[in-house]
Parts: structure tokens; sequence; C-alpha cells
């Protein structure tokens, strides 16, 4: 007679051993082992060196005021667009939330491209329409000023996001009831509204400020020029002056990095956690405010956000590809597909960089499918006090910028792999493991909420039919939670396949990403190969978020990043 | 086929608190039908559970026959228990046609080809759904949902079948159509049968055995019939039947069943004698023109008859039926014909 050891429970017993494994190789090894060099490296003396050279303060100084002034930047433009859309009545809010979302989807270092392309006097667009500043004059965005606005506006939807959705969790009686004790409109929103968002707002803020920190794309495309380093390009540029030392230090900076991350996620869960007490009554649509003949005033401020963060600097971004050379001018007449030509079929270095960014995505995300769906449903099905913390242990290698886990993974994987003896640093393999481990928390997410959906006695009445886990797992499982593995697996590809921070560490010749080719493109001066190369993926994001946006109704709620 | 006993089950959960099923021991013969009546919270779906293997006992046993189903040390899992349950929210898988939804059963358990389609067609023809073999479940009524969750328990000809309170969505219309509907399903497949409810009339009508739980505990199993007549303490009085409890100075008498003669003198007795639980039924209460006195609280017209709550002159509440129209606050006087001391 068979008999399960489990305690009424649904799992065969290798599960919980097998999310254990899961998680000690992407999670706990990785961040462990940088840790422990870490610590090393400051109790031997190594650490000294490092922290008596100024660069490292200096890029400690710089990381904290762009970061700082960017989540400014970010608080302001996401914070506005927030409150303006969620609690007015302005039209077309599902195509303005999309298209306010964007930025956040689009690789920085292709942010940080277009707008190169829209300022400074080679500007392509800006020479177009006879705007350009003389040659010779600087480029503004070269600048502490310049990365911090660019941070702004990549992290604005972060600030959206999170605002947004605690303006739709505010109660609508407390609203009302403040209406009618006689409250103006400016007074409920002054009284009632902005006090119980503030959580979101800290939230968001604090988010944006993590993911400032983290952010490689940008200062590496705007900062180095100008001898601006933040601490992840600091990191790059250790690698690429390769020493001795270079472990040591590395491991220190990026625990830095961690600190930093860690401060600001703290800061997000406390103002968090309280939320779900301090709103009691009935929520939902909040009462909306009329704008009256301020709408139209309203509806083009947001129009305007959307020309001036999205628009332009994509408009730049093309004509800069169709441009024949950097600096010529664009007319009808000099207007070429060369640049495309180039990247699509002539150059091996973009060709290489393209099947590897779609291979590795596409790799990352159904290999990444198969460990998220045995997790999440031990995750959700447990009754384990482990499970919240596994549950937790599975979020930090996202939460934390990506810079660290490449880090940490160079640490791991320096040396050959015990017992088998073969090395894979410098090898494509080494990006696959950082893939995995780094968008772990994005693929478990969509799935978990789709398990935590299912009605258990679904799984039950199959148990009771006669169907074993396995059996279950095929015929009932997976075909319910379908959309949601379908959701997880495009957004795995979409993030991965922009991705830079991680493959710019762990690259070497022959295993270039789409990030890193476009970044290498421009770095050597060909900057409309690499906006041409932007384009496309810009192209391929757009695409991929239309798909998500169209499956987005059969989706459990939040599987959707940009919506709420 | 045979006998599942339930040997001083108690299942504890982890989050502490009273347990949630505390030493319950019940016989089910072969082929019957126990209905497990209690209030929400009573454990009554604990055991349900712990039947079907979802749950493990922190005490006690679970035995078909000679077979050791579960017990603290150890289990059989519910996929090898050959049972099947209809669940309150039916559980039917919504990517499967109605057909794929009775016949997962047999394709797991490997009946494949002409067999497994009669079967599946035999099936649904006992639950009367055989035009919607094709359908998906999101396009069937709750009552139609609730005989397809039924024809799937039906195409295997499980040991025990397993109910948990299946008519508690329904309406009351439907409730009564699907209570012949289980009536002749338990005829026909000769399965033991437990249901679980927290609606007494059900119970009464469908099952062939009661048992009744209260806070974990199993306070009395007997046929409908016995537990409508002969309850046992405050809990099932009051759970059964409308009857209102009353308490008076009977602890003495010998004789449970109480008549006119005997109440009059209880009622007249005003001495220090031991007081008693006494359950009387409203039918059982006369309005007549002698008797003792009690005066209307509250009328509710239902219709073919006024249902009335009465103060006797100690305040203790009485319910009774009147024909007459009466008001609140007129004096009538009754007599009890029955009551029993509980």
């Amino acid at each position: 007679m068979f008999r399960s050891q489990n305690r009424g429970n649904s799992q065969p017993r290798w599960l919980f051993s097998f999310v254990v494994v899961v998680i000690f190789f992407l999670s706990i090894l990785p961040l462990g082992r940088l840790a422990a060099t870490g610590f090393s490296s400051l109790f031997n003396g190594g650490a000294r060196e490092l922290l008596s050279d100024p660069a490292v303060w200096q890029a400690l100084y710089d990381t904290l005021t762009t970061s700082f002034l960017g989540m400014i930047a970010a608080v302001i433009l996401g914070g506005g667009f927030a409150l303006l859309l969620t609690l007015f009545d302005v039209r077309g809010k599902t195509a303005l939330g999309f298209l306010f979302m964007l930025p956040t989807m689009i690789p920085p270092q292709v942010t940080a491209l277009s707008w190169i392309g829209m300022t400074g006097p080679s500007s392509a667009l800006l020479k177009a329409i006879g705007m350009a500043p003389p040659l010779g004059s600087p480029q503004p965005l070269y600048s502490i000023g310049g990365i911090a606005l660019l941070y702004g506006v990549q992290n604005a939807p972060l600030v959206f996001l999170s605002l947004r959705a605690g303006l739709l969790a505010l109660p609508r009686d407390g609203v009302e009831a403040a209406r009618l004790s006689g409250a103006s409109s400016w007074q409920v929103l002054k009284d009632i509204i902005l006090p119980l968002s503030l959580p979101g707002f800290v939230a968001g803020a604090a988010i944006a400020f993590v993911s400032c920190v983290g952010n490689f794309g940008i200062p590496a495309i705007l900062g180095i020029p100008a001898s601006i380093y933040t601490l992840p390009t600091l990191i790059y540029s250790k690698f690429a002056a390769f020493g001795p030392n270079t472990f040591a230090d590395v491991s220190l900076l990026s625990g830095l990095i961690a600190i930093l991350s860690v401060i600001g996620l703290t800061v997000e869960e406390r103002v968090l956690r309280g939320r779900d007490y301090r709103v009691i009554g009935l929520s939902g649509q909040v009462a909306m405010f009329r704008l009256g003949t301020w709408r139209p005033i309203g509806e083009i401020v947001l129009w305007l956000a959307i020309f001036i963060t999205l628009v332009m600097p994509l408009t730049a971004l093309i004509a800069s590809s169709l441009a024949p050379a950097y600096g010529v001018p664009l007319t009808p007449a000099t207007a070429t597909l060369d640049a495309y030509r180039e990247v699509l079929f002539k150059q091996a270095i973009t060709r290489t960089a393209f099947i590897n960014s779609i291979s590795l995505s596409l790799a990352t995300a159904l290999g990444l499918l198969v460990v998220t769906v045995l997790t999440g449903y031990y995750l959700v099905r447990s009754k384990s006090r482990l499970a919240p913390v596994l549950s937790a242990l599975a979020e930090i290698p996202y939460a934390l910028p990506g810079i660290v886990l490449a880090v940490a993974l160079i640490l791991v994987f320096a040396a050959p792999i015990p017992i088998i003896g073969i090395s894979i640093y410098g090898t494509i393999w080494i990006i696959l493991v950082a893939y995995f481990s780094s968008f772990f928390a994005v693929s478990l997410k969509p799935v978990v909420s789709a398990f935590r959906q299912l009605d258990p006695s679904l799984e039950e009445a199959a148990r009771l039919s006669g169907a074993g886990f396995g059996r279950r797992l095929i015929d009932i499982v997976v075909p319910l939670v379908a959309p949601a593995a379908g959701a997880s697996v495009i957004l795995v590809f979409l993030i991965a396949c922009n991705e830079l921070t991680v493959s710019a560490i762990l690259w070497s010749a022959g295993t270039q990403t789409l990030g890193v080719a476009i970044y290498n493109l421009d770095d050597s001066g060909s900057f409309n190969l690499a906006a041409a190369l932007s384009v496309l993926v810009v192209i391929m994001v757009i695409a991929m978020m239309l798909a998500l946006e169209l499956m987005a109704k059969r989706l459990p709620k939040g599987v959707v990043p940009w919506r709420s | 086929m045979a006998k599942l006993i339930l040997n001083r089950l108690s299942k504890a959960f982890e989050t502490g608190g009273r347990p949630a099923v505390n030493d319950v021991s019940l016989e089910v013969r072969d082929g019957g039908f126990l209905a497990l009546l209690g209030p929400s919270g009573c454990g009554k779906t604990t055991v349900l559970r712990m039947i079907a293997g979802f749950e493990q006992p922190t005490d006690g046993s679970i035995l078909l026959g000679d077979r050791v189903l579960a017990d603290a040390g150890d289990m059989v899992a519910p996929e090898h228990r050959n049972m099947a349950m209809v669940f309150q929210s039916y559980a039917l898988w919504p990517h499967m046609s109605v057909a794929d939804n009775v016949g997962y059963p047999l394709k797991v358990r490997g009946v494949t080809g002409e067999r497994c389609t009669a079967k599946i067609r035999e099936a649904l023809a006992a639950v009367r759904l055989e035009a919607y073999a094709d359908r998906r479940p999101a396009d069937l009524s709750g009552g139609q949902r609730q005989r397809v969750a039924l024809a799937r328990c039906l195409v295997t000809e499980p040991d025990v079948v397993l109910l948990d309170e299946p008519l508690a969505n329904l309406d009351r219309h439907l409730r009564q159509e699907m209570e012949e509907t289980f009536r002749e399903f338990h005829a026909r497949s000769g399965a033991t049968m437990i249901y679980v409810t927290h609606d007494q009339a059900e119970a009464m009508a469908l099952a062939t055995d009661v048992a009744v739980m209260s806070e974990g505990r199993l306070l009395q199993v007997a046929s409908p019939q016995e537990i409508y007549a002969r309850p046992e303490g405050r809990l099932v009085g009051g759970l059964v039947g409308q009857g209102a409890i009353v308490t008076w100075p009977a602890a003495s008498v010998e004789n449970r069943q109480l008549d006119w003669d005997i109440l009059q003198q209880l009622l007249s007795r005003s001495d220090g004698t031991e007081c008693a639980d006494i359950l009387i039924r409203p039918q059982d209460v006369e309005i007549a023109g002698e008797g003792v006195p009690a005066r209307v609280t509250s009328v509710l017209f239902e219709g073919e008859r006024y249902a009335l709550k009465l103060a006797l002159g100690d305040e203790q509440v009485l319910r009774a039926f009147s024909r007459q129209p009466v008001q609140v606050g007129d004096m009538v006087s009754i007599v009890i014909r029955s009551a029993w001391r509980l």
C-alpha cells in the first residue's frame, strides 16, 4: 500500500528540497559569497587602500547626489502624473498610463542615447530643424544634473505606480464623508487624499532611489565622458583596469551599493506595512474630481509631459539612426537606412548580440518558468514557517541592483566549479546563471499570484480522482495558471533582453548582449549605429508590452507591472 | 466495500486554541447515508477533510473495514483512497468540457476508449445532463454544475462519497430538486455517503443517520426520527426542529417524555427541586380555553398559520402556532400536549 509521509500535504517530499536547493544556488550562495569576500577584505586591511582613495568617496558622493536629485525629479514627474491621472476626469487614461510606463521598460542606455540625440551640438534632430547649439558647445547632459534628470525620467513610473496603487485603495466613503462635511475639492485633496497617499509617495520615492543607486546605463553613457563616476560605473572601470585587488575592491563597492539599497528598501517596507490597517472602509474607484473648464489644460499638461519625456527623445533617436554619420545634418535627401542595414546584416558583432540576447532571454524565461511553477506551488501551498523566509530570499536578488549580483556571481565562478572542474567565467553560461538569479523574482511573481487565486478544491478534486502530484500538475494546475505563466515568460524575456548592468560586467568577446552592443557602439563613436540598434530594441519592447496589455484581462491582478 | 470507522479522532491545528475535532468516534455502516450536522465552525468539515485525506488526524484513526486510512503517524494519500467528493464550490475544472470533467477519474485510472465513453455517458445520463457533454462548466447554471460534480463522483464507483455543504450555494427551489437527485444517487450507487450540512431540515430529509457536532465534539448519532423525537442535551434540542427550551424543576421526573398531566404538576411546583431543560415543540402547544396563561410577545404571519412567541408567567418563552389571528400583548391559555426532557 502506498503511504505518503506528508501530513495531509499535497506536495511530494522532494519539492521542499528542490525549492531549498534552487533558492540556495540563486540567492544564498552568491550573496553569501559576496558578503564573505567583502568582510574578509575589510578585516585583512585591503580595504584601507580602497577607502583612502578619494575617487571612491567622490563616486559615493556623486551616486548619492544624482540619486537624490533623480528621486526628486521622479517624485515630481511620477507623483504629479499619478495624481492628475487617478483623481481627475481626464480622457484617455489607459493610453496615457501605458505611454507613461514605457520609459521604465526602455533600457537606460537607450534612454540616455535618445536624450543625447535630442540635445547638444551634434543632435540630428536639432540640426534638422535648425536649432542646434553651435559646434563646440558642451553637451549639457554630461553632468550631474543631466544624469539626475534622466534618472527622474526613467524612474518616474515607479513613483507613479506606487502612488497610484495607494490612491486606488483610498476609502471612497471617507472622501464622500469629507464632501458632506462641507470640504471643498481642494480641502479634500489637502486634508484627506494627500495625507492618506503619503505612504505611496514615500515608498515610490524609496524604490526610485534604490533604482537610481543601481543604475548603470545612464551614468555609463552620460557620466564617463565627463569623468563623473557613480559606484556602478566605478566598479565597471575597476574591472576594465583589472588588478590584483580588483575582487576585494569591487566586493566592497558592491557591498556599499547593497547597503544603500537595503536602506531604501527598508524605508519602503516600513511605510507600506501600516497601509492595510490605515485604510478602513469601502475602497475602490476614488471619488473623481471634475476639472470642468480646466480639463483641456490638465490634458495638455499630461500629453506635454509624455511628449517631452517620451516622444521627443524617441524622435531624436530615430533621427540619429537615420542620419548618415554623427553630426551630419539630417534632411530628406541625406536620410538613410544604412545604419539599420549595418546592425542587422553587416556587423557580425550586433548579429551575435541579437542571437546572444534572444537565446539567453528565451532560455532564462522558459527555464525559470519550470523552476518557478514548482517553487510558486510550494510557497503558496506549504503551511511551513519556512515558506515566507524562502519567499523573501527569492526576492532579494531582484531587489538589489543587478551590478551587486553580477559581482557576486563573478566571485562565485571566478575559480572553476568544484568537483566537475569546469570554469564558466567568461562564457555565456555565467550570464545565464546571473539572469536566472536576477530574474527569478520577476518570473515567480505572476505564477505565485495565479496560484493564490486558484481554488484549492480544484486540486483536491483531482487528488480524490486518483491523480498523483505530477499528473495533477500537468492536467489541472499548469493549464489553469497558463495565462500567468505566459505573462511571466514575456516579462522575463522583456527585461532580460534589455538588460545591460549584469552583462556589462560579465561579458567577454563573443558573449556580448544587445545592451553591451549598444553601449560599445556608442563608446566607439558609432552613434548612428547605436541609435539604430536602440530603435530596434524599443520596437521590440513596445511589441511585447502590447502583447502583455492584450493578455491583461485574463491575468491575476498585479501581474502586468504597469497596470494596477 | 466496508464499514467506515472513526476511532477517537482528534485534530488540533498548529495555530493552537481548542482542537477543531475532539475525540470523535463514529461508525458509518456500508451503504449508509450519514449527515454531519452542526453550526459553522463545529469541526464537521474538518472531519470530512480527514476522511478524504486532506488533513491528518493528530490523534485517533480512520478505518475503512480493516484497512487503516489514517492515524497520527501515517496516512493513505487521498489519491489512493477510492473516495469521491462534491465540493461546496463544485471544483469543476474550467479548462475541461463537462465530459472531460466527469471522465477525469477514469483517465487517471487508465480507462480509455469505448469503455470510458460509455461510463461517462452513463454517469451523465444519471444526472440528466447527456446533452451537455461538450459544454464548458462556465456555460452551466449552478444546479447543472452541481450535477456534473455528482456525475464525476458516480463514474468510478467509489467506496465513500463525501459531500461538503453541496446545496449551500443554490436557491431554495433548486435545493429541493437536488435533494431528490442525491436520494436517487444514493439508492442507485449504494455508496456510503457522508454529507456535511448546517441545515437540519436538509439532514433530516436526506440521511439515514444524523450525527450532530458542536465545538469539535460529537453530541449524538441516531436516525433522523430518533434525533427529532429524543434529542440528547440542550445543543441538539436547540438545533433540531423549531422547539423552545424552558427550564423547569423536572430533574426528578423519571419519564423523559412528559405529558400535560406531569407538566401541570411541574408548573405549579415552586419548591427547590432541581431544574432540567425541557424541549417543547410549537405543534405541541395548543391554544385552548383552559390551561396556563401566556402573553403573546410576537406574531409572524407565515401564510398557512401564525407563528407566535409566548411568554409564560415566569417570562420563559414558548413557540406556538395559531390558525386565528392574534395581537401582540393578547393573553391566551395554553395546554402543552407533549414535551421532552433533554
